[in-house]
């Protein structure tokens, strides 16, 4: 059965007001293209999950989509803050922004418990530190087979996940190579999977290669064909992450009215992704093309008949 | 050798690097750390294996990532893998020598800040946080540091202990850890803009090596407490021509980090 929508449809059928959205992926594959059109469409007081809120999180809370933040790192990497984010937390401006931190390790172990239907991940962290003061979900558990005491984290289950990749089938059967983040940890904890792809690909592709499946179409609910979806983050082998555009958000997002210049320019200005990436240009998008090629070599899986 | 002019950054970052020296498997923090363990896989440490916490081990990046999840991290890397398996098979299952961070604050003992300055709930400025440094602090065999230092930043009380380093000294800090099960034996080693510091039997910062250029009342008037001196206290060797040479022209051309 085909999964195939567009990205207006599959996110006004899945996506309510009030969710759990993760939009994962670690710096590769962030599905920036589902955060735009959840903007458009005016989606609100959702609680937004990631490990790296990123550029994705910071203009999603600019727009008024979000009330809480679920989080490990909080920052632009290699470059600095995230200066909407920051004005909601230290001055409440527009208004305040709910936070519930962990560390990395304790967001990917939640997901994990997610996606494995258990009450809690145990993890040697956290051991002499503030955060389970700053976050009492983090709590210490005595092991049962000895005296040995580690940390515990809930379960994390997001009402929708959303994952971008380079292919998939029809029915989301996902493909992704690269960097895979807790992309496979937060679908399978998610009550509701939107995969997004470069690429849509016969099911025959897929079953040529099942090691390389990382999210079955089993747990999908709608398969988006969205070229360039992540930019500007990347795509493994397809195009490289934007450096540039991370660099020119810190000095758009430190002035709150340059922040909703930049939205009403770039996300409500434009009818999705295909408008955006017209507006982006050819040039920018080869000059974002890898310089070269790296194959993998290809394996024999066998025929047994 | 001819002398060439160097900054105050390129410095930190060269003296950063060779401590690096005779380590084999480094958890590379965000920022600095990028920089400095990249430049140790370059010159004094060859051998080094990279691991990113975005998931890639063994990692020979042909260029300097701005961010720890670039592409070029992976091609080439030995293997790729989920968080999960990386936080919990790699690092806490105990494979990691060196976890090398940076740090917004840092105390005398080498606990660390990168939270919050000011309350928790209501922060004066709200820094990144974690990420993975709190498990990294706790479960890599030693702790590296990079930062620069200032009144600011190395401070008698941080305002957040972000990652724990050796508590309230080295005793109290050996006992928890033996009670606790770490893996690490906390922080070993800080390196900034002004000087490199070891840790004492007491638990506690020591200056080892002065940078050449700054003077001692310079680098005491840049912290908040009084640090306890190696006498004789050496000058850190200068950069080499070819040390300064990689950071310009390999690996941070535009200067993103060592401006």
């Amino acid at each position: 059965m085909s999964k195939v929508a567009s990205m207006r449809d599959a996110v006004a059928a899945l996506i309510h007001d009030g969710d759990v959205v993760a939009i994962e992926g670690f710096t590769h594959l962030i599905c920036f293209a589902a955060g735009h059109e959840i903007v458009r469409q005016r989606k609100r007081d959702l609680t937004l999950a990631r490990l790296t809120p990123d550029l994705i999180y910071d203009q999603m809370v600019a727009a008024g989509a979000a009330r809480k933040l679920v989080f490990s790192w909080l920052g632009n990497p290699g470059v600095g803050g995230l200066h909407a984010i920051r004005r909601r937390v230290e001055n409440a401006d527009p208004a305040p922004l709910e936070l519930e931190e962990y560390s990395h390790f304790g967001m990917v172990g939640r997901y994990a418990a997610g996606a494995s239907n258990l009450p809690f991940y145990p993890l040697r962290s956290y051991f002499e530190s503030d955060l389970p003061k700053a976050n009492p979900l983090i709590r210490p558990i005595r092991s049962p087979y000895g005296d040995e005491t580690v940390y515990a984290v809930p379960p994390l289950k997001p009402d929708v996940t959303i994952v971008h990749a380079q292919r998939a089938d029809a029915e989301g059967n996902a493909q992704m190579w690269g960097l895979l983040g807790c992309q496979k940890e937060a679908a399978f904890a998610a009550d509701r999977v939107v995969v997004v792809v470069e690429e849509l690909v016969d099911e025959a592709v897929i079953r040529a290669d099942p090691n390389r499946t990382v999210i079955p179409g089993l747990i999908v609910d709608a398969v988006v064909v969205e070229p360039w979806g992540a930019h500007p983050s990347y795509v493994q082998g397809a195009y490289d992450r934007d450096n540039r555009f991370y660099l020119e958000w810190d000095a758009i997002s430190r002035d709150a009215a340059a922040t909703q210049a930049w939205l009403d320019e770039w996300v409500y200005g434009v009818a999705g992704r295909a408008e955006y990436m017209d507006k982006l240009g050819a040039e920018r998008m080869a000059e974002l093309r890898p310089s070269g090629s790296a194959p993998s070599g290809s394996v024999d899986y066998g025929v047994y008949e | 050798m001819s002398e060439v002019a160097f900054s105050a950054s390129e410095m930190m970052i060269v003296a950063a690097a060779r401590e690096l020296a005779g380590q084999r498997v480094c958890f590379v923090g965000v920022g600095l750390p990028n920089i400095a363990v990249n430049l140790a896989r370059l010159t004094v440490a060859p051998d080094l294996e990279l691991v990113y916490e975005s998931g890639a081990f063994g990692a020979k990046p042909a260029r300097l990532p701005l961010s720890i999840g670039d592409p070029c991290i992976v091609t080439g890397a030995t293997a790729v893998v989920p968080m999960v398996e990386l936080f919990a098979y790699y690092l806490q299952g105990g494979l990691v020598d060196v976890g090398f961070l940076g740090a917004a604050q840092i105390d005398r003992f080498g606990n660390i800040n990168s939270t919050v300055i000011g309350p928790y709930q209501h922060p004066k400025t709200r820094l990144p946080g974690s990420g993975g440094a709190c498990e990294i602090a706790i479960n890599a065999r030693q702790v590296f540091v990079i930062m620069r230092q200032s009144k600011r930043s190395f401070v008698e009380k941080i305002d957040f202990r972000t990652s724990p380093g050796n508590l309230g000294g080295a005793e109290s800090a050996a006992r928890t850890r033996r009670e606790e099960s770490w893996l690490g034996s906390g922080p070993s080693v800080v390196v900034t803009d002004m000087g490199i510091y070891h840790f004492d039997d007491a638990g506690e910062m020591r200056l080892d090596s002065i940078h050449p250029g700054v003077t001692l009342d310079q680098l005491r008037e840049s912290m908040g407490w009084a640090p306890n001196t190696a006498e004789p206290l050496p000058v850190t060797p200068a950069p080499t021509a070819e040390e300064l040479r990689l950071i310009r022209e390999e690996l941070d051309p535009d200067g993103a980090y060592a401006k």
